[in-house]
């Protein structure tokens, strides 16, 4: 089982990282998205298999027997939480930037390198 | 009682009046001291745990040293931050929204500085990573975008890679407190599992600090913000992640972990040579110093290389030291370009004749950046080569000394085109003087610590100390 789940996070984050190597942005995004995933699946693997005692029970106190570890599964949900939230805000970049300059090429960006032309006068902060 | 803090700060988050995040950076800049005092006078443990569970289990803050000292640090500049921001901040931008981002941002990194959890650690860093992501974008003008995107792609995969690591060790040790992680991995040698943790929680927390070879998307990022928060980011950001590895390296797999040395000199040693040469080349200022900011992180991983409490020691002076001299360079570039209308060396000048005091102020954090002397940045140098030479690293040193005279050649030449050179045909606006104030405050800290080396020092030593200690 644990083998299976390995190489399932295993395929997942070499897709991931394929697409995020891609120029397009949205596959960037969509990469970043299913990284994330496969992280998950790793968290989920690292609470899920065998007996270990969960650092939730103290001594003296009733254990959970052969339960799944509770804990992992927490750090799962907040870290899908926190990972959707990342997508969204940067979906919502890469549409502004779509917007602005109609193109989703990730060479297009390159334009925050260049540095200010001192002859044109940048609008003032107020 | 600064889990109180932070919490609070949470709340007022709504508050956007500029009035508010005064009264509360102040509050915050308040409580720091008090923490830092309690924290040093007490001993280390101060754990408050939300949520009603058992120390190690629920959510849990404590002010060990080199986090509580560096909150007071952060709330320092954060509040230096307001004061300057008072001018350079329009209300077009108060009503998208920039003190409630502040303000998160700001509870994110002391969150991170104060966490006893590892899982929390990668949670604040999201938070800071979100809450910095909002103020580069704020003007949503194209080069914003292009910085932005750059910073979210990196930070998302840094994050993912931390949290790769978190799994593992997860995995492995059952826990993610980082007293007991420390008790755990302290006893037996790496292991597969535990190596591939580390590497990955190294490289990951290395891409959110700037470590040289995941460094690119630090100076365009930081050049895009508004530049109060370009000046807090280079503050606080790369130092949260700093702060992140020094807990990691030092406490967390403990100085005996010699494993990971190697590689992190030799990035400390790449990170100086390349980032203070890239800041040469550089004629726009917010690049050059975001380069600079780069190579400040170098110095500091240099020391924590050493794997000796000298080297630790020497990675938390330098840190508290170069906190202070970022944020106030940026600052000094904003009141440039507030007086000259230019972000390039080449269409400055004149600051020497217009505003005098200026010139002075902007010369302390120029200094202490290049190690002269009677400033902070000279201890902090002194500190970390002293460290190299000791720890059997002399090529590191030599690399120090090598990147701080780079340093000098680059702070040399754009203090004078800033304020020696003459701008013809132009008129130098005076600097507003809540900018001034704000600069004076943290040229003031420069100063200080400067001067009276061996406060820092003490608490440097201690914090070292305490990081030893964790795993004990």
């Amino acid at each position: 089982m644990t083998i299976l789940y390995a190489f399932c996070a295993a395929a997942i984050m070499g897709a991931a990282l394929y697409m995020i190597l891609s120029r397009n942005l949205v596959r960037i995004l969509l990469g970043l998205a299913l990284l994330s995933t496969g992280v998950n699946v790793m968290l989920f693997v690292a609470g899920d298999f065998g007996s270990r005692q969960p650092p939730l029970i103290r001594a003296g106190e009733k254990a959970l027997g052969e339960a799944a570890d509770p804990l992992a599964q927490a750090l799962i949900l907040t870290a899908i939480v926190i990972g959707f939230a990342l997508t969204v805000v940067l979906a919502t970049i890469v549409v502004t930037g779509w917007r602005s300059s109609g193109s989703l090429d990730a060479r297009d960006l390159d334009a925050a390198e260049q540095p200010d032309d001192p002859e044109i006068r940048e609008p003032h902060a107020d | 009682m600064l889990g109180a803090g932070v919490a609070a700060l949470l709340r007022r988050r709504a508050g956007v009046a500029e009035a508010v995040s005064l009264v509360v950076h102040g509050i915050v800049l308040v409580g720091a001291m008090m923490l830092l005092g309690r924290a040093t006078q007490d001993g280390p443990l101060a754990l408050t745990v939300f949520g009603g569970w058992p120390a190690a289990i629920g959510v849990g803050f404590s002010a060990r040293l080199p986090g509580a000292g560096l909150v007071l640090v952060s709330a320092l500049i954060a509040f230096a931050g307001a004061v300057f921001g008072h001018a350079a901040i329009g209300p077009r931008r108060r009503r998208a929204g920039y003190d409630a981002l502040m303000l998160a941002l700001l509870a994110a990194v002391n969150g991170a500085f104060l966490t006893t959890d590892l899982f929390n650690l990668y949670v604040w860093f999201e938070l800071a990573l979100l809450a910095a992501l909002g103020l580069v974008t704020l003007d949503r003008r194209q080069a914003q975008i292009g910085g932005a995107i750059r910073y979210a792609a990196f930070g998302m995969l840094g994050a993912t890679a931390i949290l790769a690591g978190i799994a593992l060790i997860y995995g492995v040790t059952g826990t993610l407190d980082l007293v007991t992680l420390a008790r755990v991995l302290g006893d037996e040698g790496p292991s597969v599992a535990t190596a591939t943790a580390a590497a990955l929680l190294v490289g990951g927390l290395a891409l959110k600090s700037g470590l040289v070879p995941f460094h690119v998307w630090l100076p365009s990022s930081y050049a895009a913000a508004p530049l109060p928060a370009a000046a807090v980011f280079a503050g606080l950001l790369t130092k949260m992640g700093f702060y992140a590895l020094l807990v990691v390296v030092a406490g967390v797999f403990g100085l005996g972990a010699t494993f990971l040395t190697p590689a992190l000199r030799v990035i400390a040693a790449a990170t100086m040579l390349l980032c203070a040469l890239s800041a040469l080349a550089q004629t726009d200022m917010r690049r050059l110093i975001g380069y600079h900011v780069v190579a400040q992180v170098g110095y500091m991983a240099a020391g924590l290389s050493m794997a000796t409490p000298a080297g630790v020691d020497a990675a938390v002076f330098y840190m508290v030291h170069s906190m202070i001299v970022q944020a106030n360079l940026f600052f000094g570039l904003g009141a440039i370009h507030r007086a000259t209308g230019s972000w390039n060396l080449r269409g400055t000048g004149g600051m020497i004749r217009s505003n005098p005091l200026f010139a002075f102020l902007f010369a302390v954090p120029m200094l202490s950046l290049a190690g002269i002397p009677p400033l902070s940045g000279f201890w902090a140098k002194l500190l970390v080569v002293r460290a190299a030479f000791a720890g059997g690293a002399a090529w590191l040193a030599v690399a120090a000394l090598v990147a701080a005279l780079l340093t000098i050649v680059s702070v040399a030449s754009l203090w004078s085109e800033a304020c020696w050179k003459s701008l013809k045909g132009r008129r130098v606006r005076r600097v507003p003087w809540s900018m001034l104030a704000g600069m004076a405050i943290l040229s003031g800290a420069t100063l200080a610590i400067g001067l009276l080396p061996e406060r820092v020092a003490i608490v440097a030593k201690l914090s070292a100390a305490a990081l030893a200690r964790m795993g004990s």
